[in-house]
């Protein structure tokens, strides 16, 4: 290990990020498996994902989702392409820099509906 | 080399990146082939997860995913065959890595074995029950009336 590198961070930040969406997959299998039991299951069930705080963890979701894809990225290149190692560590800041570049505006999209401002046009007014 | 030991986990370089070493010449297949395997399925997931995350749950927002927009997108079977293979890729990927993500914590082969096997029945079940809603889902018709349905009961 190489402690306080970039190295180190990337590698523990893509195996936590990496568990989270693994998580996150498990539940969603299971939501979508509640479709196969009618709308009124399926409807009343996934209501939960509306709610503020399920937001605020889809958000955390989305982020690990994002450093997770760009880090992979990064990985790739540097195992695949010779020079690749040479700048490891500015491919890292620019991952980090195109995750928070995303980000901000998913923050906008799926937190606004919780202040009753619906940026896709259209939400049903989400419970609390 | 700690190839002959049969006590200690597999032996793994973390590089200067953060990543795996890839196995080196004459070790496991099945740790080379792993290590493909994330790669080629991790470009594939770029793609897959981060246009279903945006197009799915980001331009529309999460209360409106409600049952009927599920059975509109589900008349295409285009949206059909690519949630499945979005859905078996994230999952292999996914737990193969808690699978090394355990094996580093794990000193026990007899452990690492019976983890293994765990985190195989959990995605031979996930992957299941996904592809059946999937594949099997009908609007207005549970699970269960598609599949028996589909066996002309």
């Amino acid at each position: 290990m190489y402690r306080g590198q970039s190295g180190q961070w990337s590698w523990l930040l893509h195996r936590i990020t990496g568990l989270g969406v693994l998580l996150f997959l498990l539940v969603h299998i299971v939501d979508i498996t509640l479709i196969g039991f009618g709308p009124t299951i399926y409807n009343d069930a996934i209501v939960i994902f509306s709610t503020a705080i399920i937001r605020v963890i889809s958000l955390a979701l989305i982020a690990s989702l994002l450093f997770h894809a760009f880090n992979g990225i990064r990985i790739i290149l540097i195992d695949f392409w010779p020079a690749g190692y040479k700048y490891q560590q500015a491919m890292f800041y620019i991952v980090l820099a195109v995750t928070i570049l995303l980000f901000i505006p998913t923050v906008f999209y799926i937190m606004a509906p919780v202040f009753g401002v619906c940026p896709q046009g259209s939400c049903a007014n989400p419970a609390l | 080399m700690a190839s002959n030991t049969t006590t200690t986990a597999p032996e793994r370089t973390i590089t200067k990146y953060g990543a795996y070493a890839k196995p080196s010449k004459g070790a496991n297949g099945w740790e080379t082939f792993s290590w493909y395997f994330f790669r080629i399925s991790g470009v594939g997931l770029v793609f897959l997860a981060l246009i279903h995350v945006f197009f799915v749950h980001i331009s529309t927002d999460v209360s409106e995913t409600v049952y009927g927009f599920v059975a509109a997108r589900y008349a295409n079977p285009f949206w059909r065959l690519y949630d499945l293979l979005l859905l078996t890729l994230a999952l292999f990927h996914g737990l193969n890595g808690l699978r090394i993500a355990c094996g580093d914590y794990i000193q026990s082969r007899g452990w690492r074995l019976t983890v293994s096997s765990a985190l195989f029945f959990i995605a031979i079940t996930f992957w299941l029950m996904g592809s059946l809603t999937i594949i099997m889902f009908q609007p207005n018709q549970t699970l269960a009336q598609s599949i028996m349905s589909f066996l002309g009961r």
